[in-house]
């Protein structure tokens, strides 16, 4: 379960960042990259929590 | 030790819980401070700070070279400054600089941040509140407001200031874990924003970024009523924005549980992440937004770059510092109102935090206010330098006032005050900027303590004191 989390945390930033050098490159449209980031964050939010917070700790504080 | 009930004794219980030097078995391995420095500079301030140079008319050269080299200074004052001494003494700050200030001096350092913290968690609210406001339709505040300019903004700012005063008061512990969640899809928001909107300012290619950098974006033209900034104001800049962390020795707190003190370096990853790349990527937006003749407060340009995920990233950024920041405030603030619970101490710093939100003078002043932080709370990081190093050197005791039992040491607190008064006279006779005074601050600070302590031990009976580099 934890590696399919990650796997999904791991898309979310790809949607999050990859649209944007497709846009860069005028392979994408500003508004198709916009939402694919609105994907990608939802995904995010969904995903991360729940494997990340363990070792999310402050250093001991 | 202080009389009981007192002011101080307060201020000691609320810290009671970490009083020990961190144990051999509780201190940390390198990811957690990578993490810890990665997540803690990719902020809703970034949002604000790389549109202000942009306001100050950087020109290209001298941001990317001042960036580098003031980041560079501040890794290096982490490692070599903050951190061999928090990693031999093992305490933080509050009580290493007891021991030096003495209790009751401590309580009005305390004080200070205390503010200073409201006020920073007020630009956090404002940053966020920007972002909250844009479904609205509201009228944003513009880079010279410094009044509330509309209806619709002083209920966003309440909105937002009522709900992270509500969730720092449910609780602290969460909300920073979520943050630590946020911080790696945070920064990645800062980059893809920034790319994304390269090909509206016309870079075709990356060859040809450097000269729309230089001709759209930094162009070395201030705005009006705004100093001209060159790489000089970059590099100071950059070097003191958390000049409260490393010179001034906050982060003592978080160092103190590095297994060796070269764990400082991994602040680079805060600087280069946050005080680089997402200056650069929010400079790009405001860009932007001014080519358009568009509102350049940090929620319509985050929209600019990545649509409503733009958007949610500067209410997420704004509230995840603001809230770890009010918590702070309340902490300090706890000291000073006997009697009152955790969460009336918090509604109440929450309540001021949201008052000074509503002024946009704080947001578009964001550069003034970060280096004044600074300056106020970076003489006792000089005191802390020249107590653990440079009075054993000399002869003379460290701690001297845990040792005398002194419940203000004056040398501590003349250090602190005539600093900041010399500061002042360098601003007002010389008129040296403030982005500027830490550097001879620093140096002032550390004389004035050294001479202070010799006057102040010379005279008296140091036979049983133990001139080592044991603090514990």
């Amino acid at each position: 379960m934890k590696t399919l989390l990650k796997m999904v945390s791991a898309v979310a930033l790809g949607l999050t960042v990859v649209p944007a050098f497709l846009v860069f490159a005028g392979n994408m449209t500003w508004r198709t990259h916009a939402a694919l980031m609105l994907v990608g964050a939802v995904l995010w939010f969904g995903s991360a929590p729940f494997w990340m917070h363990e070792s999310a700790d402050e250093p001991g504080t | 030790m202080p009389p009981p009930g007192t002011i101080t004794e307060r201020l000691d219980a609320i810290n009671e819980f970490d009083r020990e030097p961190v144990p051999e078995t509780e201190l940390q391995g390198a990811t957690n401070f990578i993490g810890f420095y990665a997540g803690e500079h990719v902020a809703g301030t970034e949002f604000v700070i790389g549109p202000l140079f942009v306001a100050h008319g950087v020109a290209a050269g001298d941001l990317f070279l001042g960036l580098f080299v003031g980041n560079l200074l501040a890794v290096l004052s982490w490692a070599f400054i903050c951190a061999p001494i928090a990693t031999r003494t093992r305490l933080n700050l509050y009580w290493k600089l007891r021991k030096i200030t003495g209790p009751r001096l401590l309580v009005l350092y305390n004080i200070v941040n205390a503010l200073m913290f409201c006020f920073l968690a007020g630009a956090m609210i404002s940053v966020a509140a920007t972002a909250v406001g844009i479904p609205f339709n509201m009228t944003m505040p513009g880079l010279n407001d410094r009044y509330p300019n509309s209806v619709g903004w002083v209920v966003a700012v309440l909105l937002v200031g009522g709900v992270v005063t509500v969730l720092a008061i449910l609780g602290f512990e969460k909300i920073a874990r979520f943050s630590k969640v946020a911080a790696p899809w945070m920064f990645l928001v800062f980059v893809a924003c920034g790319i994304a909107v390269l090909p509206q300012l016309g870079v075709t290619s990356p060859r040809s970024f450097w000269q729309v950098a230089n001709e759209r974006i930094w162009t070395g033209v201030a705005m009006e009523g705004r100093v001209r900034f060159t790489f000089w104001h970059i590099t100071f800049f950059a070097w003191f924005t958390n000049m409260a962390m490393h010179l001034g020795m906050a982060d003592m707190t978080i160092l103190r549980y590095a297994k060796k003190w070269q764990y400082g370096f991994f602040s680079a990853f805060g600087m280069y992440l946050g005080h680089y790349v997402a200056w650069v990527a929010s400079g790009i937006l405001v860009a932007l937004a001014l080519q358009q003749g568009g509102e350049v407060a940090p929620g319509p340009i985050s929209y600019l770059g990545g649509g409503v995920a733009g958007l949610i990233a500067v209410v997420v950024a704004g509230w995840t510092t603001a809230n770890p920041t009010i918590y702070r405030a309340g902490l300090a603030m706890q000291t000073i109102t006997p009697g009152w619970r955790r969460w009336k101490v918090t509604a109440v710093v929450g309540l001021i935090t949201t008052v000074v939100a509503l002024f946009p003078a704080l947001m578009m002043r964001l550069l003034d206010f970060v280096a004044l932080y600074g300056l106020l709370l970076m003489p006792m990081g000089a005191v802390i330098f020249a107590d653990f190093w440079i009075l054993p050197k000399l002869g003379l005791r460290q701690d001297f006032a845990e040792w005398k039992k002194i419940l203000f040491a004056w040398p501590a607190a003349l250090a602190w005050l005539v600093t900041l008064g010399a500061c002042l006279l360098i601003n007002l006779l010389w008129g040296v900027e403030i982005f500027f005074l830490g550097l001879p601050g620093w140096f002032i600070a550390t004389g004035i303590y050294i001479g202070a302590s010799y006057i102040q031990q010379g005279s008296g009976d140091l036979s049983s004191a133990t001139l080592s580099g044991e603090t514990a």
